[in-house]
């Protein structure tokens, strides 16, 4: 096999940054040996966040590594964790962002639900004018 | 004193007696780098051309040399960019001029000298910024344009049956790209006059809420012309991927297939295929 990937942290401040993260996801998820049905949910709730961090947190980071479990089934280890960071607004009332259906813009309102469900592990911390980290983690099965 | 390459002019000097000899050198040292794509004479005649601007800075009162001296190495890093060098290939055009210089300074054994090659070398660096710019905004444009181009090669619209039109998705649906489809689709409505439209996204990597989106808006607007659209191309992964977002596509038709797809048209248009006995 080719290199493994490098995780890493990149800048989220574009529509086009929007798509590095994406395929930064990807070909971590892939190179996880994350099922396809996987690699693609990990890469939908990646979408989902980063556009959330440009358009709402008005532009942050993604940091984006492989991660092992701590106490590993066999074959089934890895996983990938993205960290979306920013130093925007906040969110006010978090369980309204996170009910479905409900936005502030022009959505769907189905971001912040969706990617939720598209994940095994997340954690959104927020604060009113400080900013917003999202984290999710999705392992391999 | 205009506190550039000059300094107190013995560089100056050296630059005006000097001048074969370091041309010479600094166009070997180029050539060295960028072998065979360039041929000699053509960066010969590029660096002689810099190289008048460097020797005239030295008593350049109103900055109209830098300015041109700029404009020259703008005008090269483009050139370079556009021709696919590398950034330090580009940059050691620049760069390779002090070593050029500080061996016609050694060679004349000149201490002034030696004491202004430190600002003369700091100018060039200065220069060296410049062209790399340049040349970085130059390769950002040229990934601009393939960008632009591969969106309008990968959104045609397709007639598939009289009355059926097929849009075959590939890549990442984003907003340009959606506009785009939108508009070539309407526009093939208002042409053909077709009353069905399968949109097949079987080249599409991932089905977010913002594409999802558009699909859906695209669809509407064939709809508001008559145009009943079908979705198609739907592998497993997105409609899980679809189904975990929460996405409802209402009322509009998927398809596995694209062939799906056509059949649901053809039968919806009243053809009927059979198989010749
Ligand atoms: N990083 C953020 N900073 C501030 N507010 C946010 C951030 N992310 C989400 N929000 C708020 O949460 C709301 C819900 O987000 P969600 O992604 O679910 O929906 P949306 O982005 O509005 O629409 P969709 O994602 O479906 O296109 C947003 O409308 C916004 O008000
Ligand atoms: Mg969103």
């Amino acid at each position: 096999m080719s290199r493994e990937p490098a995780g890493g942290e990149l800048p989220i401040a574009s529509h086009d940054d929007v798509v590095r993260v994406r395929q930064l996801a990807r070909s971590l998820a892939a190179a996880a040996g994350m099922s396809l049905v996987d690699q693609t949910k990990i890469v939908t709730a990646a979408s989902e966040l980063a556009r959330n961090t440009l358009v709402y947190g008005g532009g942050g980071t993604a940091r984006v590594e492989r991660v092992e479990r701590p106490s590993p089934r066999a074959g089934a280890r890895a996983g990938v964790r993205i960290v979306f960071s920013d130093d925007g607004p906040g969110i006010p009332d978090v369980d309204q962002a996170l009910a479905e259906g409900w936005t502030s813009g022009g959505g769907l309102g189905l971001g912040l639900p969706g990617a939720r469900r598209l994940v095994d592990e997340f954690d959104l911390d927020t604060e009113p004018g400080r900013g917003t980290t999202v984290t999710v983690t999705k392992w391999c099965r | 004193m205009s506190g550039g390459a000059g300094g107190e002019g013995r560089i100056a000097a050296l630059l005006g007696s000097r001048e074969e000899a370091v041309l010479d050198r600094w166009t070997a040292l180029v050539a060295e780098n960028v072998r065979g794509r360039l041929t000699e004479r053509e960066l010969r005649a590029e660096l002689t051309e810099l190289y008048g601007l460097l020797a005239r800075v030295h008593d350049d009162a109103d900055g109209t040399v830098r300015g041109e001296l700029r404009a020259a190495l703008a005008e090269m890093s483009r050139s370079r960019a556009r021709q696919g060098f590398s950034p330090s290939e580009t940059a050691v055009g620049v760069f390779a001029v002090k070593q050029a210089v500080l061996e016609a300074v050694e060679e004349s054994g000149d201490t002034e000298a030696y004491r202004e090659f430190a600002r003369f070398s700091a100018f060039v660096d200065d220069l060296g910024l410049v062209t790399f710019e340049t040349y970085a905004a130059e390769r950002e444009q040229v990934i601009a344009d393939q960008a632009e181009q591969l969106l309008e090669l990968s959104t045609p619209v397709v007639k598939l049956w009289d009355g059926i039109l097929g849009v075959p998705l590939v890549g990442t649906l984003d907003s340009a790209r959606t506009q785009i489809v939108m508009e070539s689709l309407l526009q093939m409505l208002v042409e053909t006059g077709s009353e069905h439209a399968v949109i097949d996204i079987t080249g599409v990597p991932a089905v977010d809420t913002e594409v999802a989106q558009h699909l859906l808006k695209t669809v509407m607007a064939a709809r508001l012309m008559g145009t009943d659209c079908v979705i198609s191309g739907i592998r497993p992964q997105i409609a899980q991927t679809i189904v975990g977002l929460g996405i409802e596509f209402g009322d509009i038709v998927t398809k596995a297939t694209l062939a799906d797809a056509l059949a649901y048209a053809l039968d919806r248009s009243g053809v009927s295929v059979v198989k010749a006995v």
